[in-house]
This record gives structure tokens, C-alpha cells and sequence, in this order.
């Protein structure tokens, strides 16, 4: 067998040609450190958050998160317990969720499917501009005109629905503030802010499906609404899914816009159309004035909380794109 | 051939009097231009015709046109009359929906839908509103057995189409598009995708097919034209590139005593 190797000599400049001569090994390697650094942030976050509520986890304990709407936050008193702030979090995002995954489809089924050639492009751009906007423009916005012209008519309507049966519950009990300021109003400003996101990335998703899909339905004498429910939105789907995560994530985390209009009281109740935090609002509102060490302990606790709930959701969702994805082939991932 | 063997005499006298599909005059915009310039055809009943032609020459403009799928091009229209037993499809009243039932199509590309064999299958006859599982069941066995795909995947109807292969998929599109009891078959280049062996699988589907659906198949492949049909349109854009029919006749016509001096350069592989 013959040796290729044109230099018999192997000193350290010859191997240190050889290594970085096409650039694939320093090449890799760079990626492969970027794409470990993104791990390493993650546990970093994760590792500091832990660590630097030790004291807070020691002290409060479980009770931290014992699920009680009229649970106490009292920095002076030293008692914390965040459930109020998770429930916050949740039903707000929940009725983001809920309202904007449905508006958002439609508007990505008409921009893919239906919208005439003329207004493709300025509806785009649209849905691209209200990505853009920042939330703080949404919450100042919501505060002069949204919560006023919108949200305190809804919410005085659906106070009214509780003498209905099966409204019976807390969800709608009212009245609501006369400005509007409310988890509802929270819940329906991240709405807005979701629905681009879940649009934009739907749509492409949409966009994506090879014209033979179209066709075969259509061949097989489906009509346009067929078509899109029975072949478009299955093939899709694992993508849809993709979008309404980002989405979610989007809402979960959502500071400034729901600050702005969520009223930051604390009501003891679960009431939609009353005031209240999520653990991102409570966070920006009270870090610069923490009275105790024990209250900015408690605090990074339910900054930890709320990494955790988000990295589990995410979680979840990736493991349902996963079941869907596995379900259809290859070819038909977005 | 095939079909005139198989049927009585009597029975094969009807069959080549009858015209299926009448194209009158068709032509086809996209825009100002036109695609297809004044083609006239008559499709005869339970046979099959082939459309053969260069590149470029509006075959599949004018497959498509059969079941109207030309409308999801945007801008494209057409012009002249198709005449399916009696009736101008091409018409503005027509329900677009109906004719695609009646005329079904099978696709260059096998394109099962990301679902089971299974439900592959029962995607048509569900779309017409039949959801009772005894005769979605039915359905499926008959269908599949016709497209001489049930014996490969009866034990597995609820694996996704996708896990077929190449030829097998193109059989489960056949067994989607008889599912709904089409009476023309419209196959464009069914077979250009698939190895030998599944593209001969397909031409012996097509014999059997025959006696009972009427199918038009465009081809770029000469011989399996003169294989497998009985009538042949021989496609040829003019000097505008509009594409226009050059002659149509009987296959072995066609290819063994061509009227158009086109029509021979082609079929003998002079160029195209």
C-alpha cells in the first residue's frame, strides 16, 4: 500500500497545514462552539436563578406555591406566595391563545390560499408591521383607546353572562373598572400581539405544501373550503403547531404591554374582569424596590418559576409536534 | 385492442360508435397568450387515448382542460366546447365540483395525501357524504382491487400511503381516483416517475381499466402510447407557440401510416 502523502516530514507546521488547509475542522468546531453556547446560557439562566433563591426556597418552602387565589404577597410581613402570579400568567396567555390561534389561521389560510394577487403584498407587509411594533407602544395604546373602546364594553357584557347557567363560575364575575384595566384586557392585548406570529409562521407553512396536495384534491372534486379543512390543515399541521408554540412563548413571557394594563392589584379572586399580575408584571414592577433580602429571593424564586412553567411548556409542545410530525411522513413536514 | 377483444361483437359495435368526450374548437389562454389553438378530438368510450407531443406543446393544458383543472391556474381561460355525453362542461354554469367526480385524474407525480391507505382511499367517497363504514369498507376493497393494489397492503390499511413505494403509491392514486366511480380517467405521464417493472404494472392496469372507464393518458414515451392505446393525438406547437393538434387517428395508424409528415419525423424519433 502506498502512502498518499506528499511530505514524509510530519512537523507541527505540516499538520497544522493539513488540519486547517479546507477549513472543515475550524470550521465545525466554530459552529459547534456557538451552538454550545446556547446550551450554556440556558443553564447558566437556570443555575444562577436556582441558586440565588436558595434562602427563599429554604424559608417559604412549598407554601410558595400552594394554589390560593387569596394567597399573600406582603414584602413587609415577609409572607409570599406566588400562585396568584402563575394563575396571572396562565389564563392570560390561555385567552391569548385561545382567541388568536383561530383568527390567526384564518388570515394565514386567506393570504396563502384565497387573497387575490393585489393585496397579498400590503396584507403581508401589515402582519409583518404588527410583529415590529414594540409592546410598549400596545400597552399605551391599550391604555388611551383599546381598553375604553373595547375591552370595558366586553367586559361589562360578560359580567352580565353569569346569571346565565354553566357561567356561574368566577371566571366572569364583575363589574369590571371603568378603565378597563383587567386580566381581560391583558389576555386580549397579548391576542394581538400573538396573532402575527401564528399568522406569519402558519402561512409559510401553508405555502409550503406542494401543489400536488391542491391538486389531488382537487381533482378528486373537493371544493376550495375542503380542500383547505381535510388536506391543507393536516398536512400542516405539525408546523401550525411549530407557530402557536412560538406564540404561546411569546405570551408567557410578555412584560411591558400587560403591565400596562393589567391593573397590578391583587383581589383574591380568578375573576377575568379584575385586576391582577402575571409573574412577569409583578417582576418589573417590584426588582428596583425589594424591601427585604428574603423579597428579592422570593422574586428570582418566581423568576425560576416562570423559566421552569415556560421551558415545560415548550416541552409538552415540542413532544406534540414530535406525535404529529411521527404520524406523517417525511415529505410532508413544513 | 384490448377492450374490442374482450367484449362481444355486439357490444364492440356500441362501444366504437360511442364518443365519450367531443373537444370543439378548444382553445386555452394563459393571459394574452395562448397555449392551445383550436384542438378538436373525439374521445371514444372504453378506450384509450393517448396524447403524445413534444415538450412544451400543451399536452397536459389540454388533459387538464377535460376536468377543468386549468381553472386553478390564475388567468387561464378557455374557449371552444368539451362535450362529455352531450353536455358542454366547458359551459359557465356547469358545477365544476360534478365534473371532477365524473372525470378523475391521476397525477405525474405520485401524490397520496399524508394520511393511511386506507383513508386515502375514502377521501372521495367521505368528500360525497358517505360515512357509513360497512360501505366506506366496500369501497376501499373494491377500488384497491382494482388499481390490483388490495393484495399488497390489505394487511396494512391504516399504514400512511407514504410508506408505499413509488409504484405502489401511484396504484393507491389510481385506487383514490376509482373511488369515487369516475367514468373518464385523465393519467398525465402516470408512469414518467416509476422503474420499469411498476411503470409495466401501470400499462397492465390501464387494459384492465379499460372495460369499464374511458381514459385519456398523456405520454412522453412513444412506445408506451403505441403499447398501450387505442386512438392517439399528436401535439405540436405552431409558429406563435400555441400548441395545436398536428393529427389524431387510430394508434396503429399513427404510428406505422402517419397522414403529417410531423407526425412520422416524430413518432420515429427524428426529433422531440
Amino acid at each position: 500500500m502506498k502512502n498518499i502523502s506528499i511530505s514524509k516530514r510530519n512537523t507541527w507546521q505540516e499538520r497544522l497545514n493539513r488540519f486547517t488547509r479546507h477549513g472543515d475542522i475550524p470550521w465545525s468546531l466554530l459552529i459547534g462552539a456557538m451552538a454550545i453556547l446556547t446550551l450554556v446560557v440556558v443553564i447558566a439562566i437556570a443555575w444562577m436563578l436556582w441558586t440565588q433563591s436558595a434562602d427563599a426556597r429554604a424559608k417559604i418552602g412549598w407554601d410558595f406555591f400552594r394554589p390560593t387565589l387569596d394567597a399573600t404577597w406582603n414584602p413587609a410581613k415577609d409572607i409570599y406566595q406566588a400562585w396568584p402570579f402563575i394563575y396571572g400568567t396562565l389564563i392570560t396567555s390561555l385567552v391569548a391563545i385561545v382567541l388568536a390561534v383561530p383568527i390567526s389561521l384564518g388570515i394565514a389560510v386567506f393570504l396563502a390560499e384565497l387573497c387575490p394577487e393585489r393585496l397579498r403584498l400590503p396584507l403581508n407587509w401589515m402582519i409583518e408591521m404588527l410583529a415590529a411594533i414594540p409592546s410598549v407602544v400596545y400597552g399605551l395604546w391599550g391604555i388611551f383607546v383599546f381598553l375604553p373602546a373595547v375591552v370595558t364594553p366586553v367586559g361589562e357584557f360578560l359580567s352580565h353572562l353569569s346569571v346565565l347557567p354553566g357561567f356561574t363560575g368566577t371566571l366572569f364575575t364583575g363589574p369590571i373598572s371603568e378603565d378597563g384595566t383587567s386580566r381581560l384586557a391583558a389576555g386580549l392585548i397579548l391576542t394581538i400581539m400573538v396573532i402575527p406570529t401564528i399568522t406569519a409562521i402558519s402561512r409559510d407553512v401553508l405555502l409550503a405544501i406542494p401543489n400536488s396536495q391542491r391538486e389531488a384534491a382537487m381533482g378528486l372534486g373537493s371544493t376550495r373550503w375542503e380542500m383547505i379543512w381535510q388536506v391543507l390543515l393536516p398536512y400542516g399541521l405539525s408546523g401550525i403547531l411549530g407557530a402557536v408554540i412560538l406564540g404561546l412563548g411569546r405570551a408567557l413571557g410578555e412584560t411591558m404591554a400587560v403591565t400596562m394594563v393589567m391593573g397590578n392589584a391583587n383581589e383574591a379572586t380568578g375573576s377575568l374582569l379584575k385586576a391582577g399580575y402575571t409573574m412577569a408584571s409583578l417582576l418589573a414592577l417590584q426588582f428596583k424596590e425589594a424591601v427585604t433580602p428574603l423579597h428579592t429571593e422570593a422574586m428570582i424564586e418566581l423568576g425560576f418559576t416562570l423559566f421552569a412553567i415556560t421551558l415545560i411548556l415548550n416541552l409538552f409542545a415540542r413532544f406534540l409536534v414530535w406525535q404529529v410530525a411521527r404520524r406523517t411522513p417525511q415529505e410532508a413536514r413544513a | 385492442m384490448q377492450t374490442k377483444i374482450s367484449v362481444s361483437k355486439a357490444a364492440t359495435a356500441e362501444a366504437i360508435s360511442e364518443i365519450k368526450v367531443a373537444v370543439k374548437n378548444l382553445s386555452v389562454y394563459y393571459g394574452k397568450f395562448r397555449a392551445l389553438a383550436e384542438i378538436n378530438i373525439a374521445v371514444q368510450s372504453n378506450q384509450i387515448t393517448a396524447i403524445i407531443g413534444p415538450s412544451g406543446c400543451g399536452k397536459s393544458t389540454l388533459l387538464r382542460s377535460f376536468n377543468r383543472m386549468n381553472d386553478l391556474t390564475p388567468n387561464a381561460r378557455m374557449e371552444g366546447e368539451i362535450i362529455l355525453d352531450g353536455e358542454n362542461i366547458n359551459a359557465s354554469g356547469v358545477d365544476v365540483v360534478d365534473v371532477r367526480r365524473r372525470v378523475g385524474m391521476v397525477f405525474q407525480r405520485p401524490n397520496p395525501f399524508p394520511k393511511s391507505i386506507y383513508d386515502n382511499v375514502a377521501f372521495g367517497p367521505r368528500l360525497y357524504g358517505i360515512r357509513r363504514k360497512n360501505d366506506l369498507d366496500e369501497i376501499v376493497e373494491k377500488s384497491l382491487q382494482q388499481a390490483a393494489l388490495w393484495d399488497e397492503v390489505k394487511d396494512k390499511l391504516h399504514q400512511s400511503g407514504f410508506s408505499l413505494s413509488g409504484g405502489q403509491q401511484q396504484r393507491l392514486c389510481i385506487a383514490r381516483a376509482l373511488a369515487v366511480e369516475p367514468e373518464v380517467i385523465l393519467m398525465d405521464e402516470p408512469a414518467s416517475a416509476l422503474d420499469p417493472i411498476s411503470t409495466l404494472r401501470i400499462e397492465e392496469l390501464m387494459h384492465d381499466l379499460v372495460k369499464d372507464y374511458t381514459i385519456i393518458i398523456v405520454t412522453h414515451n412513444m412506445q408506451q402510447a403505441a403499447r398501450v392505446s387505442d386512438s392517439t393525438a399528436m401535439m405540436m406547437i405552431d409558429e406563435h407557440r400555441a400548441g395545436r393538434l398536428v393529427e389524431f387517428n387510430e394508434t396503429q395508424v399513427i404510428f406505422t401510416n402517419p397522414k403529417d409528415k410531423r407526425t412520422e419525423d416524430y413518432v420515429t424519433g427524428r426529433f422531440g
